[in-house]
C-alpha cells in the first residue's frame, strides 16, 4: 500500500503547480485504465503476505500460481478494460495511450515467460536458479545448514511482480516525478533478484552491488535533471515542459540542454547504452539466468518506453539541440557493443554485449522522431524481448557438473548431441543477427526504415548500424560454428531435462521469433495503431 | 492451367520435400525421396515454362501477387521474364544432377546420426530459395531470399565440407552478409524515393522513377556492392575459392553455378532497370573491374594446384565476362551475358562434378599433382573431363563459345578497347583448361596398385544431361536466346528511356 500511496502523493504534488493554489482538487482517477498495473502490484503484495503466512512447503507452487494468475488477469484487464480507456489520468501523472498499452502488454508477456523460467526446478525440490537463502554468507556453515533444512527462495516471485508493476508505471508516466518513482520501483527488486543466484554466489552478489551502485548514480542523474527541468519549466509534467520549451521562460534557456541530458543519462543507463553500459555484462553474467532473461527483455522495453515518452512528448521541440549528442551515443553503443562482443568467451556476457548493440539499433529508431520510428521501437522491443527470454532460457538448460555451462568452449559440438536445443539456439542467434524470416530482421527493418526516411543523419546511423550488424553476425555465427562444426564435443556437457514451464517459455519465444519474421503484419499493425502518444 | 500459382508450387514442393527427407528414418530412402522430389520439381518447372509466351508484351509472366507486409509496403510478388525463367530451369536441372552426384558423398559416415538426411534436405531447401530469388518481383522479397539462402549454403559448407570448411563457411557468410546489409540500406532508401504505399516495393512501382542524381548513385552503389560480392568480382572475390574448395562438389555446383548468378541477375534486374542513369554513370568503373576480373581470374586459375580452386578462379574470369556483357548495354552483349549465365552453370557443373569423381577415386585428394596419366586408367572419366575442359575454354560447337562470342561482339560495339583488352583471356582459358587436363590425365600410366573403376552408370547419368546441354545449346543457342532476348530488350528499353544520349537503340537490329 505504501507504494500505491506514493503514486497518489506524487500525482497530487505534481498537480499542484498547475492547479489553483488555494483549492485542493482530487485528481480524477480512471481505475479501468490503471487496472492492469494495480492488479500486478496487488498480486505482488499478496505474494508478500504468502511469504509471511503460508507454510514453507506450499509457498513455491502458491507463488508461481499467484504470479502467473496475476499477470494473466492483468492482461485480461488490459484487453477488456484499459484498451477502451485511453486517457490521461491522475492529474497528468499516468498516461494510458497506445504506446503504454502496447508496452504494458509486452511487459506482461515478458513477465509471464519470466515467471515460467523462474519456477524451473530441473527435478530438484527447489527453484534451480536461486539460492535457498539470500542472506547467508557464501560458503558459510549457515548456508550449508539452510540448504540442509530444505529452505527455498520463493520471494523472487513477488519481487518480480513489483518490479513488473514499476515497469508498467514507467512506460505510462506522464510526469518526471512519477517516472522517477516508477524507476525506483522497477529497479530495487531487480537489484535484489540479481544477487540471488544459487551458484557462483560471490559473482552474483558482486553483480548486484555493481548494478545497485551504478543504478543509484543513474537515478541521481535522473533526479537532478528532473529538478533542473522543474526549474526551467515550473512543472515536472511532460506536456507542461513541452509547452515551456515552446515559449521559453526568460533567463532559463541555459538550463534546458543540461537538464535534458541529465535525465537522458538516467534513461540511457537503464537501456544499457554506451558509455553507461558497464553494469550490463557483470549484471547479466552474475544474475540467475532466468532473471537475466527477464531483465534483458523487460527493462529494455520499459526504459525505451519511458525514453520515447520523455523525448517525443516532453522535449521533442528541442531535439535539434541534443540529437547529435544522442546520435553519438547511438553510434558508440552500436560499435562498442558489437566490437566488444567479439572477444567474449562467456555466453551470458556475450549476450549482454549483444544487448548493448541492440540498444544502439533501437536508439537509431528512436532518433527518427516520427510515428514510424515509434512503431519500429515498439516492435523491436517486443521482438527482441521474446527472443532474449527464450535464448537465456536455453542457456539455463545447458549444464556441466550440475551448474550452467556458460563458457563458450563448453558449447562445442552441442549440435551433434542435442540437435533440438542447439537448433533452437542457433535459430535465436540468427534472429539476433537479423537474418530475414526471423523477427530480428523485421525489427531491424522497422527501426531502420524510419531513420533512413528522417534524413542524412538517420541514414548515416543506419549505415553504421548495418556495419555493426555485420560484426555481431560474426559473433553469433561463431557460436553456431562451435555447436555444429566442431568435431570434438566437450565431455560431460548435457542438456538438463526442462520442465514444461521452461519448455513453454522457450517454445513461445521461439515461435514468436519465427512468426514475427514470417507474418509480422498483424503485430506491426498493432504497433502502428499503438504509435500515438497522449499529451 | 495457367491460373495455378506455378512459381509458388515450384517453391513449396521442394520445401515440403526437404522436411519429409529430414525426418525419414533411413538414409537410403531419404536420398531416393530427395531425388524423386527434385525430378518432380523439374517436371513441374518444365510444365510451368511451357506456359511462358515468348511474344508477350508484359515484362513478367506467371505472375502472382499478394500483400505480405503492407505496413512495410511488401508484397509476395512473383513473376519471371526470359532471363529469370532460364535461370530457374538451370537450377531445376542441376539439382537432381547434383543430388545424384552427391549420392555417395557421405559414404562411410552413415552410422553417425542423420547427416545424410540433413545433407539432402538442405540441398532441397536450396531449390526453394533459388526459385524464389529469381522469381521475386518485389525488392524486399528478393532481399529476403537473397539473405535467407545463405543459411543452408553455410551449413552445407560448414557441416559437410573438407578440411577448411569452418573458415570457408564463416568467410562466405560474412562476405555475403556484409554485402547484403549494405544493400539493405539501399533497399530501405529505395522505398522512400519510390511511390510508397502498401505495395511500394514492387519492381514495377520502382521502375522508371525520377530519382535525384546523387541519391540514385548511392542506391546503385549499395546494390552493386552486394551483387559484386555475390557474383563475385575482383577485388571481393576472395571468398569464392575458399568456399568452393572446402565444399563438396555438388554444393560447389549449386553455389557457383546457380547461386552466384543472383549477383549478375541482380545487376540486370535491379541495377540496370531501377537505376539506369547511375548505371550509365558507373559503367566505366564496372567495365574496368570486369576486365580485371576476366584477366586476373584466368591468370590465377593457371597458377592453381588444387582442382576446386582452379575451377573457382575460372568462374571469377567467366563472371567477369558476364558483367562485361551486361554493362556493355547492347542487346547483343546483354543477350550473350544472359546466355552465358546458363552455359556457365552447365560448364561449371560438369567441371566440378567430374573433378569430384576424380577426387573420390583418389581418396579425397584435390591436388592436381596427385593425378597424372589417369586417362589410361579411367578413359571414360577422362573423355567427359576433356569435354568439360573444352567448354571452359569456349570451344566452338559447345554452348559457352556462343555466349562468349556474343559478349565480345556486344562489348566491341560500344567499348572496343575493353573488348580488346579482355581478348587475351581466350588464350589464358586454353592454358588453364588444357594444362589442367594435361597435368591430370596425360602421361604414363600411374602405378596405383589398385583397381580404379571407370564411369559407373550413376555417373554416366550425372554427366549425360550436362554434356547434352552444352552441345545442344552450342548448336541451337536460339532455343535459349528466343526466350532471353525479349527480356534483354525490355531491360535495355528501361535504360534507354532514361538515357537519351546513348545511341544504342539501333544496335538490337544489327544482329
Amino acid at each position: 500500500m505504501i507504494l500505491v500511496n506514493s503514486v497518489l502523493t506524487g500525482a497530487v504534488l505534481t498537480g499542484l503547480p498547475t492547479a489553483t493554489p488555494s483549492t485542493f482538487e482530487t485528481p480524477d482517477v480512471n481505475w479501468a485504465a490503471l487496472s492492469p498495473m494495480l492488479i500486478v502490484m496487488g498480486a505482488g503484495l499478496i505474494g508478500m503476505l504468502f511469504e509471511a503466512f503460508l507454510p514453507r512447503g506450499r509457498r513455491h507452487s502458491a507463488q508461481v500460481i499467484l504470479a502467473a494468475a496475476g499477470i494473466v488477469v492483468a492482461f485480461v484487464a488490459l484487453v477488456v478494460l484499459a484498451v477502451d480507456n485511453r486517457t490521461v489520468t491522475m492529474g497528468g501523472s499516468v498516461v494510458i495511450d497506445g504506446m503504454s498499452l502496447f508496452l504494458i502488454g509486452a511487459l506482461l508477456l515478458f513477465g509471464l515467460l519470466g515467471v515460467l523460467t523462474f519456477a524451473e526446478k530441473f527435478g530438484d525440490d527447489r527453484p534451480d536458479a536461486f539460492t535457498p537463502m539470500g542472506a547467508s554468507v557464501p560458503g558459510s556453515s549457515y548456508e550449508a545448514a539452510v540448504a540442509r533444512a530444505g529452505l527455498a527462495t520463493s520471494e523472487v516471485f513477488p519481487l518480480a511482480l513489483i518490479s513488473l508493476s514499476g515497469m508498467m508505471m514507467f512506460v505510462s508516466a506522464g510526469d518526471l516525478i512519477t517516472m522517477f518513482v516508477a524507476l525506483e520501483v522497477l529497479s530495487l527488486p531487480l537489484y535484489v533478484l540479481v544477487g540471488l543466484a544459487r551458484r557462483r554466489r560471490l559473482l552474483s552478489q558482486e553483480a548486484s552491488l555493481k548494478y545497485f551502485l551504478l543504478g543509484a548514480f543513474a537515478s541521481a542523474f535522473f533526479l537532478f535533471g528532473a529538478a533542473l527541468l522543474y526549474g526551467y519549466a515550473g512543472t515536472t509534467d511532460l506536456a507542461g515542459i513541452a509547452a515551456a520549451i515552446g515559449s521559453p521562460p526568460p533567463g532559463m534557456e541555459p538550463l534546458l540542454i543540461p537538464a535534458i541530458l541529465l535525465v537522458l543519462v538516467g534513461l540511457l543507463f537503464k537501456v544499457g547504452a554506451v558509455p553507461f553500459h558497464s553494469w550490463t555484462p557483470d549484471a547479466y553474467q552474475g544474475a540467475p539466468t532466468p532473471v537475466t532473461g527477464f531483465m534483458a527483455a523487460a527493462t529494455k522495453a520499459a526504459a525505451f518506453g519511458a525514453m520515447l515518452r520523455f523525448l517525443y512528448v516532453g522535449v521533442e521541440s528541442a531535439r535539434w539541440d541534443y540529437r547529435y549528442g544522442v546520435a553519438a551515443i547511438a553510434v558508440l553503443t552500436m560499435v562498442v557493443g558489437a566490437v566488444v562482443s567479439v572477444s567474449q568467451t562467456d555466453v551470458k556476457r556475450l549476450l549482454a554485449y549483444s544487448s548493448v548493440a541492440h540498444a544502439g539499433f533501437i536508439l537509431v529508431g528512436v532518433l527518427a522522431f516520427s510515428t514510424l520510428g515509434l512503431r519500429g521501437v515498439l516492435f523491436y522491443a517486443l521482438a527482441y524481448g521474446l527472443t532474449t527470454i527464450a535464448a537465456f532460457a536455453v542457456v539455463s538448460t545447458v549444464r556441466q557438473n550440475d551448474s550452467e555451462a556458460t563458457n563458450l568452449s563448453q558449447w562445442a559440438g552441442l549440435g551433434q548431441r542435442h540437435p533440438v536445443v542447439a537448433g533452437t539456439f542457433a535459430f535465436l542467434l540468427l534472429a539476433f543477427t537479423g537474418i530475414p524470416l526471423t523477427s530480428g530482421f523485421t525489427a531491424k527493418f522497422a527501426a531502420f526504415a524510419p531513420a533512413v526516411e528522417s534524413g542524412t543523419l538517420g541514414t548515416v546511423l543506419v549505415v553504421i548500424g548495418v556495419l555493426a550488424s555485420a560484426v555481431t553476425a560474426f559473433v553469433y555465427v561463431r557460436i553456431i560454428v562451435l555447436m555444429y562444426f566442431s568435431d570434438t564435443p566437450t565431455d560431460g556437457v548435457t542438456v538438463a531435462e526442462a520442465s514444461p514451464l521452461t519448455t513453454a517459455a522457450i517454445a513461445v519465444g521461439t515461435a514468436a521469433t519465427l512468426i514475427l519474421g514470417v507474418i509480422p503484419g498483424p503485430v506491426l499493425e498493432l504497433a502502428e495503431r499503438a504509435s500515438e502518444l497522449l499529451r | 492451367m495457367t491460373d495455378l500459382p506455378w512459381l509458388t508450387i515450384l517453391m513449396v514442393v521442394p520445401l515440403v520435400g526437404s522436411l519429409v527427407v529430414a525426418i525419414l528414418p533411413s538414409a537410403e530412402t531419404a536420398k531416393q525421396t530427395a531425388l524423386g522430389i527434385s525430378l518432380v520439381t523439374l517436371a513441374l518447372g518444365v510444365v510451368a515454362a511451357a506456359q511462358f509466351q515468348t511474344g508477350s508484351g508484359e515484362q513478367f509472366q506467371l505472375v502472382e501477387e499478394h500483400s505480405w507486409i503492407p505496413q512495410f509496403g511488401v508484397s509476395y510478388a512473383l513473376g519471371v521474364d526470359g532471363i529469370a525463367l532460364t535461370l530457374i530451369l538451370l537450377a531445376l536441372v542441376l539439382t537432381p544432377v547434383c543430388l545424384l552426384a552427391a549420392w555417395n558423398d557421405l559414404e562411410g559416415e552413415a552410422a553417425s546420426g542423420r547427416r545424410v538426411q540433413t545433407y539432402f534436405a538442405l540441398m532441397l531447401v536450396l531449390v526453394t530459395f533459388m526459385v524464389g530469388v529469381f522469381a521475386a518481383t518485389d525488392v524486399f522479397l528478393f532481399y529476403v531470399f537473397f539473405e535467407a539462402m545463405l543459411i543452408p549454403v553455410y551449413f552445407l559448407i560448414g557441416s559437410f565440407g573438407g578440411a577448411h570448411r569452418r573458415y570457408a563457411a564463416i568467410k562466405f557468410l560474412l562476405f555475403s552478409l556484409l554485402g547484403g546489409l549494405i544493400m539493405l540500406v539501399a533497399v530501405i532508401a529505395l522505398y522512400f524515393v519510390g511511390p510508397g504505399g502498401s505495395d511500394g516495393f514492387l519492381v514495377s512501382s520502382l521502375t522508371g522513377l525520377d530519382i535525384d542524381a546523387s541519391t540514385e548513385k548511392w542506391l546503385f552503389v549499395g546494390f552493386f556492392i552486394a551483387f559484386a560480392i555475390k557474383a563475385p568480382m575482383w577485388p571481393v572475390h576472395t571468398w569464392l575459392p575458399d568456399a568452393a574448395s572446402a565444399a563438396k562438389p555438388a554444393t560447389a555446383v549449386l553455389l557457383v553455378g546457380v547461386l552466384d548468378k543472383v549477383g549478375t541477375y541482380g545487376m540486370i534486374r535491379f541495377c540496370l532497370q531501377l537505376f539506369p542513369e547511375a548505371s550509365a554513370w558507373a559503367t566505366p568503373v564496372v567495365i574496368t573491374l570486369a576486365v580485371i576480373s576476366i584477366l586476373y581470374g584466368a591468370m590465377l586459375a593457371i597458377a592453381q594446384t588444387d582442382f576446386m580452386r582452379l575451377i573457382a578462379f575460372t568462374s571469377v574470369s567467366h563472371f567477369g565476362f558476364i558483367v562485361l556483357g551486361i554493362f556493355a548495354m547492347t542487346s547483343v552483349g546483354g543477350g550473350g551475358a544472359a546466355l552465358y549465365m546458363v552455359n556457365h552453370g552447365f560448364s561449371t557443373a560438369a567441371l566440378f562434378l567430374i573433378v569430384g569423381m576424380l577426387i573420390y577415386r583418389n581418396y579425397g585428394s584435390q591436388q592436381i599433382g596427385d593425378f597424372g596419366g589417369w586417362q589410361r586408367i579411367t578413359p571414360g572419366v577422362a573423355g567427359v573431363f576433356l569435354v568439360a575442359c573444352l567448354s571452359a575454354l569456349s570451344l566452338p560447337g559447345l554452348s559457352t563459345f556462343v555466349s562468349e562470342f556474343l559478349v565480345f561482339v556486344g562489348t566491341y560495339q560500344r567499348y572496343p578497347v575493353a573488348a580488346l583488352v579482355a581478348l587475351p583471356a581466350v588464350v589464358l582459358a586454353s592454358i588453364y583448361a588444357l594444362w589442367m587436363y594435361k597435368r591430370s590425365m596425360t602421361g604414363p600410366r600411374p602405378d596405383l596398385g589398385r583397381f580404379v573403376p571407370d564411369l559407373s552408370l550413376r555417373e554416366k547419368v550425372v554427366v549425360a544431361p550436362l554434356i547434352i546441354a552444352l552441345l545442344g545449346l552450342g548448336f541451337f543457342p536460339k532455343l535459349a536466346l528466343d526466350v532471353i532476348d525479349p527480356a534483354v530488350q525490355q531491360t535495355l528499353t528501361h535504360v534507354d528511356v532514361e538515357d537519351v544520349s546513348a545511341p544504342q537503340a539501333t544496335s538490337g537490329s544489327e544482329r
